[in-house]
């Protein structure tokens, strides 16, 4: 069953409260409505049943709707997937030049002798635009390799996972920040009636340490709470609380939340308070979230075509059924999808670690821009792939090191110029040298395509006008634009 | 109102009244513009960005955030000359057409609005008075002396509220129903619902003074510490794991319950502040004290691998920064880590003068190790009255065995000197030839021992040769050695000093023979590394891994980490005697392939014995008692007896039963001491070198050094000719002429009191934030505080007692349209719960609430699988059992990375960082965790458990009753028809339906009513649900 990406009016609402088999009566239901015509002054507080954001209109003609972020946590081997150094390969167990480490950040290789790491897996120039990708992505390479648009010139700012992912997701390595995805349903509000704006899904690989992910990376820090990131759980129920008490079936829960509404309808014509009309819109919110969610996560009804595609048959927490269910709350109007992958702190075994981590996320990540392709969403959807930091050209035995001078991430898809290249670090694939990039350039970039002018976009918090993309200069990286 | 009715405290009001009006009683004239008020916040917003005291950003030299910069003169003219507007250049630039002149420039995005260059206009045609920013100015006295009496304080304080809301045509609202007043101070004061009790004693007491004994009652429960520390918690990020990377627990909670004791006890927050910046530096501080210095502890740490000590050192002291001037100063002194504060007086220069306060502190960068081991820095144990009394009894019992261990007899010395006897002799051997397979240099050293030098290669195997060994070898030793050369001296070159030896074989060959293995057995060594043991099969880092082939991994072997820097011996039975014929040679292999950063060995020598097996029985002799025993007796040393006996006695069969008395009362001690919390402390040792940072660049080491200072703009009196510490810290803090921490402290107690701050941001007060509305009542308030000594309570007192706060927080017509935001106070505030309230409030309706003060941190029910993504190690949360799982909300385990997720859909903040103010936002996951969450589900059965035992038969009293637990008021008629509606569909349905009753009267650890019919209950448990669930429960108004 697919859902219309919003509920335009009142009478789609109405028609798919009564598609659940008890719509709330149509007393309340007449109630619900009149309410949305209401409006209240703060824009945090809803004054429609969906919130429209801040940024009314648009500082720029917008691109985008949504973004999924697939997240190679742990730290993936730019060397080793998407940045092909022959140079390094001919330096092989050759002592690193000092020149290029002198003075450098380095993580768990500090004080020990620094030598050359070859590539450890063939590349190949894929599709008509000739991406060098290496061997280990045939589905992403055979399939997709004229929509990616990769840079090979990032850099960032922490060299440690936590720090660097918190620097990733929220533009400074110090907690208490939103994350993008809280700053998109603050400035642009949501599209979805049935479901969070921003979601969270994780899958853990078999492959590397599994490195601890916190939830601060897709908290709201100081914007309010209903700007959250929520986390659908593989296992469980897929939102927290979002299952009914052991008990209490779906129509007598109804009952409760009509009850509730009532009693809170009747202070409210006490009191006027539009906090409590607030609350009451939440509580239909939440209702609806209770049938929606398992319904989302629900993916029988896909054909098998595209059970195939995936090589999923969804349910198992694996990465290639959360890009199933990416799609998924993408066509429902979810605006910020990020998808984790624990899989890729590859301190040692790179070759086999890299190889087998690719081959967890390869053909997921090819089928959901295939997928997004043939829906025609893919024009208006971001898709980002890429991790914290990138790994170290020196050898850590048989592995590499965190690494933050130099490293790749690729965007498909909503006015990225597919089949590009951009960017380079130097021969030995430590620093970025051509054209580089910060992960604050790369949120500026994201942040254009949906329509908003990064250094407008401010909340402010203990007294300073606060961006995403923090105070250095940054910039939008306009050749990547389609 | 009560205090009228007494005609001595009228007349003594009156009185102070007429001397407050005559102090205070200037002028309010609409048109007067006041600099602070009105002009500042269109300067800082539109301005200060390029002309403020951030140099790199100042454009054309010029500063509008100063006195000297505003009345100063650019170029061609005076920036602002007062009463001149047409010849002051500012209003020129902000009125000039567009083009370059115009001002701000388009570049900066910003637009000025008509209105505001008005005001600009009539400031300095008024004669632009200046003013310094308000929060930084000495607090303003408004009456001639310090009000002696708490009442007048109070009348004081309403006075002014009612003089600021007569300028705006406003008035106070009625005053709140009774029973809504003493819910809303019941909440405000102690976070819990009006309590049955404490209603029954309000009706008791005399009408005027029922409201005063009251507020007095709260004061003096126990659980008004708990709500205060639940505000004080956040500012001071108190949590209870650790925060970085695997975000492992610590033990913190005596910090916690320190805070609510002091609370409770009405400590004065002078002295409060002193104990936490700077208690360890008091003279022989208590223990209180030195919990209480767990203050500056409270910050995040990390023990992730590779991370760089001085990194996170760096990353701690500026998160000091931001704390300290977040909790006290409520200024925003971390913007100027990296670049001069845009908008506010501060400079890097001020940062890193300010973290310099912190650089005494004993810490870690990196706590390596401390997710096996726990050691998260200086720490101190609390245990309660009755621990330490076990403590001191099991320590005396320890100390008695211990005598009779530690006491000579004939016997035992006869015994001892049998044993020195059998003791075996070693001799060294030289190795004829040594070589290194992966480029490490191998030579010997003066005394003969073999050490490595040169590369440093991850894995290392070495093969050294013998030609001469004495015949009938019964074992080998391995002795490894410090050395000065090697890191952190050894014995293994590793970074901290460690190897890993992870086979050692043994061949003879003679000629072109082919090699004979030699069978070595029953390995022993002096020590093997228990930490970091994770992963190994051995559980330790144990000799036997040496020997086994490699058949649990090529990477065990044995290790001593904790001993680098000591001498260390492994010894080898050889299986048969081992006779070398001539030209047979033997071979030493030693692998050491652990890899990860040079395990290999630095520095060591091989010995030989000829000794009767079985060698290993009696334990291995370290090198200095080996030494002893070479030494004939008289020629011993006191030490070299003294460690003669003490080994001697820990071996001897002769004292094996006090031995293992000492050793079970040991483990019982142990056992106990684990029982006992201990809290984080801190430690002050020698001062680090704190530099400048250029943009917060930690590997920059050009900056200017700085010494400990408070911000320039701040500093008054400031003791001279000598370093200052924390304490100076704390005291200018807390002392007379510093005007912002009392104005920050009673701006927040304010906003506890009324939902919102008389100065709106309770983390900014620097020219960013909002002025107060009312910036004579915080001044008084802020002196009034000052004055009596810091004293909390009565701050609180003052407040609650006045008639603004006891108004009724319903908005007249009249109020909602002159001040939507209330900000002139013609009403109370009215707004949610916070987080630990919310869940506190159900538990005390339902009567479940265990209301214990204090101890460990608990663990009520959450979803499985919550900490999945937690790792090193990885955990699962476990729920609590009986009472931990009803306790108040502020003593829930917070796991920084992944809070409880009811507290956290609430709005509680994950105290990562310093938080002044908590959002209160109206959520969906709010619905679901009040609907959902299992804690809420058990309250409300448990609130229809006491409804169908304690009300009358009938609905309505049963829902009059429930309402009475749950909003201190029955239920309207339109009300209860909803619910009864409710419980009738429920009847029907349960009755059909008893396993899904059963099914919902399980939910919960607490076993339902036996006595209850079960359709009956699980009917009224959902109306009881719907009860918990309304908007009405969760506010306070």
């Amino acid at each position: 069953m697919t859902f219309p990406s919003s509920f335009p009016n009142g009478i789609a609402r109405r028609s798919f409260l009564k598609g659940t088999g008890f719509g709330l009566g149509s007393m309340a239901l007449s109630a619900l409505l009149a309410k949305n015509q209401r409006a209240s002054q703060d824009p945090g507080k809803q004054s429609q049943m969906r919130f429209c954001g801040v940024i009314k209109p648009r500082h720029i003609t917008p691109r985008a709707k949504r973004v999924i972020w697939l997240y190679m946590a742990g730290g993936m081997t730019h060397l080793d997937t998407f940045d092909h150094k022959p140079k390094l390969a001919e330096l092989n167990g050759k002592p690193m030049p000092e020149s290029v480490t002198k003075g450098q950040q380095i993580a768990q290789l500090q004080g020990q002798p620094l030598h050359c790491f070859g590539p450890q897996h063939a590349f190949r120039q894929w599709g008509k635009s000739g991406q060098s990708i290496a061997e280990i992505w045939p589905h992403l390479g055979t399939m997709c390799a004229d929509d990616l648009c990769i840079v090979r010139s990032l850099h960032t700012d922490a060299i440690n996972h936590d720090p660097a992912h918190t620097f990733m997701n929220t533009g400074t390595m110090n907690a208490g920040r939103p994350a993008m995805g809280s700053w998109l349903q603050y400035g642009l509000g949501s599209e979805c009636d049935n479901l969070p704006g921003f979601v969270v899904l994780v899958s853990t690989g078999n492959f590397g340490q599994k490195q601890p992910i916190a939830a601060r990376q897709w908290h709201s820090g100081f914007l309010p709470g209903q700007y959250q990131g929520v986390e659908f759980r593989s296992t469980g129920a897929p939102v927290l609380y979002v299952g009914n008490p052991n008990g209490v079936s779906t129509a007598q829960q109804h009952d409760v939340v009509s009850a509730v509404r009532s009693l809170n309808e009747l202070a409210d014509q006490r009191l006027a308070d539009p906090e409590i009309q607030t609350r009451v819109r939440q509580y239909e919110l939440a209702f609806r979230m209770q049938t929606s969610v398992p319904d989302l996560m629900d993916v029988s009804g896909e054909p098998s075509h595209v059970l195939d595609l995936y090589g999923t048959k969804g349910g198992d927490g694996s990465f290639a059924a959360n890009c199933l269910l990416a799609r998924r709350l993408a066509e429902r109007g979810v605006r910020f999808i990020q998808l984790y992958h624990r899989d890729w702190d590859h301190h040692g075994a790179v070759k086999e670690h890299s190889a087998g981590s690719a081959k967890e996320v390869d053909r997921g990540v090819a089928a959901l821009i295939t997928d997004l392709k043939q829906r025609g969403m893919l024009d208006d959807t971001i898709v980002v792939f890429g991790s914290e930091f990138g790994r170290t050209p020196m050898a850590q035995g048989d592995g590499r090191d965190h690494h933050l001078a130099g490293f790749t991430m690729w965007f498909a898809g909503g006015g990225f110029k597919p089949g590009f290249s951009y960017g380079a670090t130097d021969e030995l694939g430590y620093h970025a040298v051509e054209n580089p990039c910060s992960v604050h350039d790369v949120h500026a970039t994201l942040l254009h395509l949906l329509g908003i002018d990064h250094q407008r976009f401010t909340y402010k918090y203990q007294g300073l006008d606060s961006k995403l993309t923090g105070v250095e200069e940054s910039v939008v990286v306009r050749e990547l634009l389609a | 109102m009560p205090l009228a009715q007494n005609a001595i405290v009228r007349r003594l009001l009156a009185l102070i009244i007429l001397l407050f009006v005559a102090v205070t009683g200037r002028a309010q004239d609409g048109n007067v513009i006041e600099f602070n008020r009105d002009i500042l916040p269109i300067l800082a917003d539109n301005c200060f960005s390029c002309h403020g005291s951030d140099r790199q950003q100042r454009k054309a030299g010029l500063r509008l955030d100063t006195r000297t910069g505003l009345f100063g003169a650019t170029k061609h003219a005076t920036v602002i000359v007062p009463r001149d507007p047409d010849n002051s250049e500012l209003l020129r630039r902000i009125t000039a057409a567009t083009g370059d002149e115009h001002m701000p420039p388009a570049a900066a995005k910003k637009t000025l609005q008509p209105n505001q260059v008005r005001l600009l206009r009539q400031w300095i045609l008024q004669g632009a008075k200046y003013e310094g920013h308000w929060a930084f100015q000495p607090i303003r006295s408004f009456t001639a002396q310090p009000t002696t009496d708490r009442a007048a304080s109070t009348e004081i304080l309403d006075q002014l509220v009612e003089k600021s809301l007569l300028a705006q045509q406003l008035t106070t609202s009625p005053k709140a129903d009774t029973i809504t007043l003493l819910r809303r101070a019941s909440f405000d004061l102690i976070g819990l619902p009006l309590s049955e009790a404490f209603a029954a004693a309000f009706a008791g007491f005399p009408p005027a003074f029922a409201y005063e004994r009251f507020v007095d009652q709260l004061l003096a429960s126990p659980h008004f510490g708990e709500r205060i520390a639940i505000w004080w918690l956040d500012l001071v990020r108190y949590a209870d794991t650790v925060g970085y990377h695997g975000d492992q627990p610590i033990s913190v909670s005596p910090y916690r319950d320190h805070v609510i004791a002091a609370f409770n006890e009405n400590q004065p927050f002078d002295q409060f502040t002193v104990e936490q910046l700077a208690g360890d530096l008091l003279p022989s501080p208590t223990i209180k004290q030195r919990i209480a210095s767990g203050y500056n502890r409270l910050g995040m740490m990390s023990a992730e691998g590779g991370v760089q000590d001085k990194e996170y050192l760096s990353k701690y002291l500026a998160e000091r920064v931001r704390n300290a001037a977040g909790t006290w100063l409520g200024i925003t002194l971390g913007c100027a880590e990296c670049h001069d504060h845009k908008f506010d007086p501060f400079t890097t220069r001020d940062f890193y003068r300010f973290a310099a306060f912190f650089s005494d502190i004993k810490e870690r960068g990196l706590y390596s190790g401390a997710n096996d081991d726990g050691n998260w820095g200086p720490s101190v144990k609390v245990p309660t009255t009755a621990q330490s009394e076990q403590l001191a009894e099991q320590d005396r019992a320890i100390e008695e065995q211990q005598r009779v261990l530690d006491t000579s007899t004939p016997s035992l010395a006869a015994a001892q000197a049998a044993w020195e006897q059998a003791q075996v002799t070693w001799t060294d051997i030289a190795p004829a030839s040594m070589r290194a397979k992966n480029g490490t240099q191998l030579s010997l050293r003066a005394d003969g021992a073999i050490l490595a030098s040169g590369s440093r290669p991850d894995t290392e195997v070495y093969e050294l040769s013998f030609c001469n060994l004495p015949a009938g070898v019964t074992a080998f030793r391995l002795t490894v050695l410090p050395d000065d050369s090697l890191p952190n001296h050894g014995p293994g070159r590793a970074d901290n000093g460690n190897f890993v030896l992870t086979e050692l074989l043994v061949t003879t060959r003679n000629g072109a023979e082919k090699a004979q293995s030699i069978t070595l057995q029953n390995p022993v060594a002096s020590f093997e590394q228990t930490g970091s043991a994770g992963g190994n099969p051995y559980g330790k880092w144990a000799i036997a891994a040496a020997l086994d082939g490699d058949a649990k991994g090529k990477t065990f072997g044995w290790a001593v980490m904790a001993q680098a820097g000591k001498p260390n011996v492994a010894i080898f039975e050889t299986a048969a005697d081992l006779t070398l014929t001539p030209g047979t040679t033997l071979s030493f292999t030693l692998e050491q392939q652990h890899g990860g950063g040079s395990h290999t060995l630095g520095c060591f020598r091989i010995a030989v014995t000829k000794a009767q097996r079985p060698i290993a029985n009696a334990g291995v002799l370290s090198l200095e008692l080996a030494a002893a025993i070479a030494t004939k007796d008289h020629l011993r040393t006191a030490a070299e007896h003294n460690a003669l006996a003490t080994h001697f006695r820990s071996i001897t069969p002769l004292l094996e039963p006090t031995r293992e008395r000492i050793k079970s009362q040991a483990q019982q001690r142990k056992l106990l001491l684990a029982q006992v919390p201990s809290s984080p402390v801190t430690e002050a040792v020698a001062r680090r070198t704190v530099r400048v940072l250029r943009r917060g660049n930690w590997m920059d080491e050009t900056g200017e050094i700085v010494t400990a200072a408070m911000p320039a703009v701040l500093a008054t009196n400031a003791p001279e000719g000598r370093v200052l510490t924390r304490l100076d810290l704390a005291n200018w803090l807390i002392s007379a002429d510093n005007p912002i921490t009392a104005r920050v402290f009673v701006n927040r107690i304010w906003k506890l009191c009324f939902g919102r701050g008389l100065a709106r941001k309770l983390d900014d007060i620097g020219t960013q934030g909002e002025a107060p509305t009312h910036p004579e009542l915080l001044d008084f308030l802020a002196a009034d505080f000052r004055d009596h000594g810091f004293d909390v309570k009565r701050l609180i007192k003052t407040i609650v007692m006045s008639r603004t706060y006891r108004q009724s927080s319903i908005e007249s017509r009249a109020a909602r349209e002159r001040d939507p935001d209330n900000r002139w106070l013609a009403r109370q505030g009215r707004f949610r719960l916070d987080a630990e309230l919310v869940r506190d409030n159900a538990l005390a309706i339902s009567g479940l609430l265990v209301s214990t003060i204090g101890g460990r941190s608990v663990f009520p029910y959450q979803p499985k699988g919550y900490w999945s993504y937690l790792n090193f190690p990885t955990r699962e949360w476990q729920d609590g059992t009986e009472d931990s799982l009803y306790r108040r909300g502020l003593y829930t385990h917070w796991q920084r990375q992944y809070l409880h997720p009811s507290l956290l859909a609430f709005d509680a903040p994950t105290r990562e960082e310093c938080t002044a103010e908590r959002a209160h936002s109206n959520t969906p996951l709010q619905s679901l965790v009040l609907l959902n969450d299992p804690s809420y589900v058990e309250a409300a059965r448990a609130l229809a458990e006491i409804v169908l035992q304690q009300s009358g038969p009938s609905p309505r009293q049963r829902l009059d009753f429930a309402f009475g637990r749950a909003l201190s008021r029955p239920a309207t008629d339109a009300e209860s028809a909803v619910l009864e509606a409710l419980l009738r569909n429920n009847l029907a349905q349960y009755t059909n339906n008893p396993e899904a009753a059963a099914a919902l009267l399980h939910i919960g650890a607490r076993k339902p009513a036996a006595d209850l019919d079960a359709t009956l209950l699980s009917a009224w448990t959902n109306v009881c649900r719907a009860i918990l669930n309304l908007h009405e429960v969760i506010t306070r108004n």
